[in-house]
């Protein structure tokens, strides 16, 4: 099963999800493997939990089966619990830490250190990254989705190298934050590597 | 990726698409002259690319007021010679049924094709219909794409299909094809080139009533007609390519039949779980490919029938059987195999797969209580109307105003129609009893109007209203019918994503056009009481409501003020929290519900990138802890 990745990405409606999203189904496109992805659109943007799916290499079908994502990739805490359905023991589970509170909610919003805990005493590879303060030292909020697409390039069974996401980065956003982005980049990918 | 590729691209060349971007490309491709649509997820997209793009790809766009209008825009320009292409989705086929039924008939001269986009699993509407249904009820060809590149290219064989056979032909996506990305390669590129002054060509309308006026002794013998050509089409269907087997059988017992999104979960399930069994994937569906189907089925013993939404090729499959004689069993949804409604994935129909062959030992993930707690204890994040949206206003105010006329939640019933108002239907709101269909909340408001003493307030926004709010405003008015209709004009069709409509002075191509005035609509659809309205001045809602409701007659009130997404507005500065004079009534957060305000550790806390500067929370605290923002 070489070359096949599934990364199953997951926050809330405006978080750059989609877009980054694009850019690793274009790199992968670029380095002649099969990608299919997923989008949601419409209603479902506003302002609520937002998802896409990847899979890269021989799938017809964009939609990963129950615990078949070799990477999960909250951009939000809580997003990641959502997504967990998506886990098995192999997967790795990215998440960035900064919480974004839903406004009327039923439930009160966990402490992101109890989900951190809780993740660890039941999965082998959780890695939580402060991805937003990361984003901020990069130069806006805003290069969050990049500051995660570091971190996803930087696991060791990703299919596609880093220069490939970079390129399809730059064929996709606006070149006056070219400098940005590529210092998220590569804070995330450090995030991970150390 | 640039979106100009998808007119400059050349053959050969390949780029990561979403579907509905891929339709777009085989439009090009194909060489169509017009496109008209009335936006609707999951087909919005494709309106959205080609509104950007048509002038320079030689096509006319429009933005319709509504899909039957779309039909009969791209039906004439058909039947003026030129390529023409609608696009809807599902349930946009019912409102166009009228007209497109008749099209079946007429039959085209250039090619007509119409994309219409199924939503299994209602991820955006409110019913899951089937519009393989339509090409059935119509009779006229159906194509079903699986991914990215199969929208492309059927999209533009279905225009060759339509003019071989001066047919309308439909293509069916479902969400799941419409909103999928995947690698396109791109083919040739048809000439469309103008002959005129405009952008686009222009063709010239034959006159022949025989043709196209379906008065009685025409319209029989239009029918025969019809029936000649599927019959001929059925021929085409039982030879395409596009109904294809793919092999990984070694033994010919099982085998399976599917189509559309469906096949990549029955193509993804065979191949990872190497199951013996070939499958037969129908991409030309209706007329249905009875001699292939028969062909596939005579080896077998059993055959699966994988297929969102409704047990279409499964009843066909079973009709074969039956006339061919064939001894085969058939596992599908009829027989409980796989679920009658929702969309399908692979674990759906491997699931179903597992029933009949018991191929996977299922195994259950099992996880700590901590984290089965966590994962039940964690707050919801459904849709929420955006800081700043002007429904809220509008919501909160006729809430206030029933109240302060001695009402009680029960006395007012709220006819909903389709659009980001329906997300009334949430607390602290509940401002959604009862919804049908585009335009429904006012033919709605008629009916409850004489059905019961309760009062009612029938919600619509612009561009649903022009879409089909006014032939029931004359109802209303005619038969004296007593409702409060609110038109929430926020100059824009802002659920599918911010097109423009007749109530701004932009067209689909984004030249200046005359603007259509919602109040002298009202006024001259007879109604006596029309009031326009800034949604943020609360009391002026409160009042104009109170008003409005003491009448005994179709009362219109316009909400005016721009939806907050639309680009390029300039935003107020947000609201600032006077912490001292905050007594924590919550007032602001259980009665507003917007997503800037929220409470944190008891706190009062303003989300100050969120925040739209609208002031309605200011109106509403009473002891001054909120003040706009400099």
């Amino acid at each position: 099963m070489d070359n096949h990745y599934s990364i199953y990405i997951c926050g809330v409606g405006g978080q750059g999800i989609i877009k980054t999203s694009t850019i690793i189904g274009e790199a992968a496109m670029n380095q002649g493997l099969d990608v299919v992805m997923s989008e949601i659109h419409g209603m479902s943007q506003r302002g609520g939990s937002v998802s896409t799916e990847l899979k890269i290499g021989g799938y017809n079908s964009s939609i990963i089966p129950n615990h078949g994502a070799d990477m999960l990739l909250s951009f939000e805490p809580i997003e990641t619990i959502r997504g967990l359905d998506k886990v098995n023991s192999e997967t790795k589970i990215v998440y960035n830490t900064h919480p974004i509170i839903p406004s009327s909610s039923d439930k009160a919003y966990p402490s992101v250190d109890s989900i951190t805990k809780t993740l660890k005493e039941n999965f082998k590879h959780v890695l939580p990254i402060d991805g937003t303060n990361l984003a901020i030292d990069a130069g806006s909020v805003l290069a969050l989705n990049m500051v995660l697409l570091g971190a996803v390039t930087a696991d060791d069974k990703f299919p596609l190298s880093k220069d490939s996401v970079i390129d399809a980065m730059k064929n996709n956003l606006k070149p006056k934050f070219h400098d940005m982005n590529l210092k998220a980049i590569e804070s995330g990918y450090k995030s991970i590597k150390g | 990726m640039n979106l100009k590729e998808l007119v400059t691209g050349v053959s050969g060349e390949k780029q990561f698409l979403l579907g509905n971007e891929a339709a777009v490309r085989g439009v090009i491709e194909a060489g169509v002259s017009i496109a008209a649509t009335y936006p609707g997820t999951p087909s919005s997209e494709i309106g959205n690319v080609l509104s950007v793009l048509a002038k320079e790809a030689n096509i006319y766009f429009e933005f319709s007021t509504n899909e039957k209008v779309a039909m009969e825009v791209a039906a004439t320009a058909a039947a003026s010679g030129l390529r023409s292409f609608t696009f809807m989705k599902h349930v946009g086929m019912n409102v166009a049924a009228d007209s497109f039924m008749t099209t079946a008939y007429s039959g085209v001269r250039g090619g007509m094709v119409i994309l219409s986009a199924d939503d299994p699993s209602l991820f955006s509407s409110q019913n899951e219909q089937d519009t393989r249904n339509y090409a059935r009820l119509a009779n006229v060809p159906i194509l079903e794409p699986s991914n990215c590149q199969e929208v492309k290219d059927m999209v533009k064989y279905a225009f060759d299909l339509s003019e071989q056979f001066q047919i309308p032909v439909i293509v069916r996506t479902t969400t799941r094809v419409s909103h999928m990305r995947g690698v396109v390669e791109f083919g040739d590129v048809n000439d469309n080139s103008s002959n005129n002054d405009n952008h686009w060509k222009r063709g010239h309308f034959k006159k022949d009533p025989s043709q196209f006026v379906p008065v009685p002794a025409f319209a029989g013998e239009m029918h025969v007609k019809l029936w000649d050509k599927i019959h001929e089409i059925e021929t085409i269907a039982n030879a395409s390519d596009l109904n294809s087997e793919v092999n990984f059988a070694s033994d010919k017992k099982y085998g399976v039949i599917s189509s559309s999104s469906a096949y990549n979960y029955a193509h993804d399930v065979v191949k990872f779980n190497e199951l013996d069994a070939d499958i037969l994937k129908l991409g030309f569906s209706y007329p249905f490919p009875q001699k292939k189907v028969a062909e596939f089925l005579s080896d077998l013993d059993e055959v699966f029938i994988v297929e969102e939404v409704d047990p279409i090729i499964e009843k066909e499959t079973l009709a074969t059987i039956g006339a061919k004689k064939l001894d085969v069993i058939v596992h599908g949804k009829l027989d409980g195999t796989f679920p009658l409604y929702h969309e399908f994935n692979s674990d759906v129909v491997g699931e179903g797969f597992n029933k009949i062959l018991n191929f996977d030992e299922n195994e259950s993930a099992s996880y700590s209580s901590s984290l089965e707690k966590l994962s039940q204890d964690i707050p919801s994040r459904a849709p929420v109307l955006c800081a700043g949206c002007p429904h809220r206003a509008m919501y909160y105010g006729i809430n206030k105003a029933i109240g302060e006329l001695g009402l009680k939640a029960d006395d007012v019933v709220f006819a909903s129609d389709i659009g980001c108002y329906t997300l009334g239907i949430n607390p602290p709101y509940n401002a959604a009893d009862y919804l049908l269909s585009m335009g429904s909340s006012v033919g709605d408001g008629c009916g409850f109007s004489v059905s019961t003493d309760q009062k009612v307030a029938s919600f619509i926004g612009d561009s649903t209203f022009f879409h089909s709010g006014i032939s029931p405003l004359i109802n209303a008015v005619h038969n004296k019918h007593n409702f409060v209709l609110t038109v929430l004009d926020n100059r824009i069709t802002a659920m599918t994503g911010g097109q423009p409509n007749p109530g701004i002075p932009v067209d689909g191509m984004g030249d200046e056009a005359p603007e259509i005035s919602i109040r002298k609509l009202a006024l001259a659809c007879g109604c006596d009481y029309v009031r326009v309205i800034n949604p943020f001045n609360l009391e002026q809602v409160v009042k104009t409501y109170k008003e409005a409701f003491e009448r005994n007659d179709a009362a219109v009130i316009v909400s005016k003020a721009p939806c907050t997404l639309i680009k390029g507005l300039t935003r107020k500065p947000p609201v600032k929290l006077v912490e001292g004079n905050c007594n924590n009534c919550d007032k602001c957060v259980s009665e507003l519900a917007c997503p800037a305000i929220s409470k944190i550790n008891g706190k009062i806390v303003i989300d100050q990138s969120q925040c739209d500067g609208c002031n309605v929370c200011i109106q509403v605290c009473k002891y001054g802890a909120l003040e706009a923002g400099r």
